[in-house]
């Protein structure tokens, strides 16, 4: 038997991001719940966030964002041959959403599947994507984010209404003669399972919100440090620190921690509320075009959330 | 040997600075986070996070709820 000719190395070819156009700001909130922006503002750092209309689907926003993303490295839909969604939204059970995305993009049947890790997703589709071009199972993979958490949340909760939002990212990755994604470092507790969920279609999320805030405070930033280490990286050396963007308050404790004093701290969360598994490629991808990060810097990626599950990793920046 | 009551004061005036920016000489026994400190829940667990590194005791958030003072938190540190 053979086995594929193996690449030896992967990297983030291009990125690309949809937000739905309706913006929500934390004063539209307050006329319908019992909340204000300066609670919104103090406790989570969200001033506005971006909700979805019922004729916008979850498929959707993934499909623009994933064709802005193919359209940005200059490869053609048939050069496609693996399409990964993180999410853990979607409305179907079957038939997953990555099928359906590379058919409205016109990539010929490519493996497809999703990743549902939560808030942790993007990180855990984009390790899977980069063992499978270094092992040869897949040439270049089209890997989105995307997630539409307002139809999840119940809009009379203010604990959880206030947060979630929805967008999608993406990102093509193909083969290199250099690394340009580092090793993951991943992991979940599943004792602490009960501390967000959606249960079943008949309920709502639920998040024991100073439970997660604890958890993420204190269990995070050795991660982020170790996936500094196996990818050889000081962090002093990164340019950008792009954790997943669940609260101001979190990116900033575990900013602190880190040492990274050169890197930009993404903060996307302010304009974009927490959009789970497409946080890190909307604020990245956002980032880049905005001109705050340079390509060929090095970013520490860091997702975490329900499972609760973890995962980060280093790469360049395209 | 266990750390005196001035010591765990002390000691928790440089956490609540370094987490809050809150001087630390502000940090006296009859304060109230809330009250007095402007602390808010998310800040209380950091600082109780923080604690618990520093003095080797565990505080849960069903116990952090009834911390109102500062001498509430030597109370339990010490307890
Ligand atoms: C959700 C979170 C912001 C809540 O903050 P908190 O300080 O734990 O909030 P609490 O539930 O203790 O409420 C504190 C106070 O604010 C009030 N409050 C709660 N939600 C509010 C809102 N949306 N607007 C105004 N007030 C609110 C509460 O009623 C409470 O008031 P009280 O002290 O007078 O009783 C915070 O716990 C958090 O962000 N946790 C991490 C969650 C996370 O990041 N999840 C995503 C991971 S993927």
């Amino acid at each position: 038997m053979k086995i594929s000719e193996i690449a030896p190395g992967s990297r983030v070819l291009a990125l690309g991001h949809y937000q739905p156009a309706n913006v929500v700001t934390n004063d539209d909130l307050a006329k319908t719940m019992d909340t204000n922006d300066e609670w919104i503002q103090s406790r989570v750092g969200i001033k506005e966030r971006r909700v979805a209309p019922d004729s916008e689907s979850l498929e959707d926003m993934a499909t623009i964002a994933g064709g802005k993303a193919l359209a940005a490295s200059g490869l053609s839909p048939d050069d496609v041959d693996l399409v990964i969604v993180a999410t853990c939204t979607l409305e179907s059970q079957i038939p997953n959403a990555s099928a359906i995305v590379a058919h409205r993009l016109g990539i010929k049947a490519p493996g497809a599947f999703d990743v549902n890790a939560a808030c942790a997703g993007f990180c855990y589709a984009l390790a899977t994507a980069d063992t499978a071009v270094r092992a040869g199972s897949a040439k270049h993979v089209l890997v989105i984010g995307a997630e539409k958490l307002s139809q999840w949340v119940n809009w009379t909760d203010r604990a959880t209404a206030v947060i979630f939002a929805d967008g999608a990212g993406a990102a093509v990755v193909g083969p290199s003669d250099t690394p340009g994604i580092g090793p993951v470092v991943w992991g979940s507790a599943g004792d602490k399972a009960d501390a967000i969920r959606i249960q079943d279609r008949t309920t709502f999320l639920h998040q024991e919100g100073q439970t997660v805030f604890r958890w993420a405070t204190t269990a995070l930033y050795p991660v982020a440090l170790e996936a500094c280490s196996r990818a050889g990286v000081d962090p002093a050396e990164l340019s950008a620190f792009v954790p997943h963007q669940a609260n101001l308050r979190i990116i900033e404790a575990i900013a602190r921690k880190l040492g990274a004093d050169k890197a930009v701290v993404a903060r996307d969360i302010v304009n974009a509320g927490n959009t789970s598994a497409a946080s890190i490629p909307l604020a990245l991808s956002r980032m880049l075009e905005r001109g705050e990060v340079r390509s060929g810097g090095l970013a520490l990626i860091l997702g975490f959330g329900a499972g609760l599950t973890y995962a980060g990793q280093v790469i360049e920046i395209p | 040997m266990a750390a005196s009551e001035q010591e765990i004061l002390e000691g928790l005036g440089k956490i609540i600075n370094e987490i809050t920016g809150i001087p630390a000489s502000d940090v006296t026994p009859e304060k109230n986070f809330v009250d007095d400190l402007d602390i808010d829940s998310l800040s209380m667990v950091e600082i109780a996070v923080a604690a618990q590194d520093e003095f080797g005791v565990e505080i849960p958030d069903d116990q952090l709820k009834n911390l109102k003072t500062v001498k509430d938190v030597l109370t339990f540190i010490q307890a």
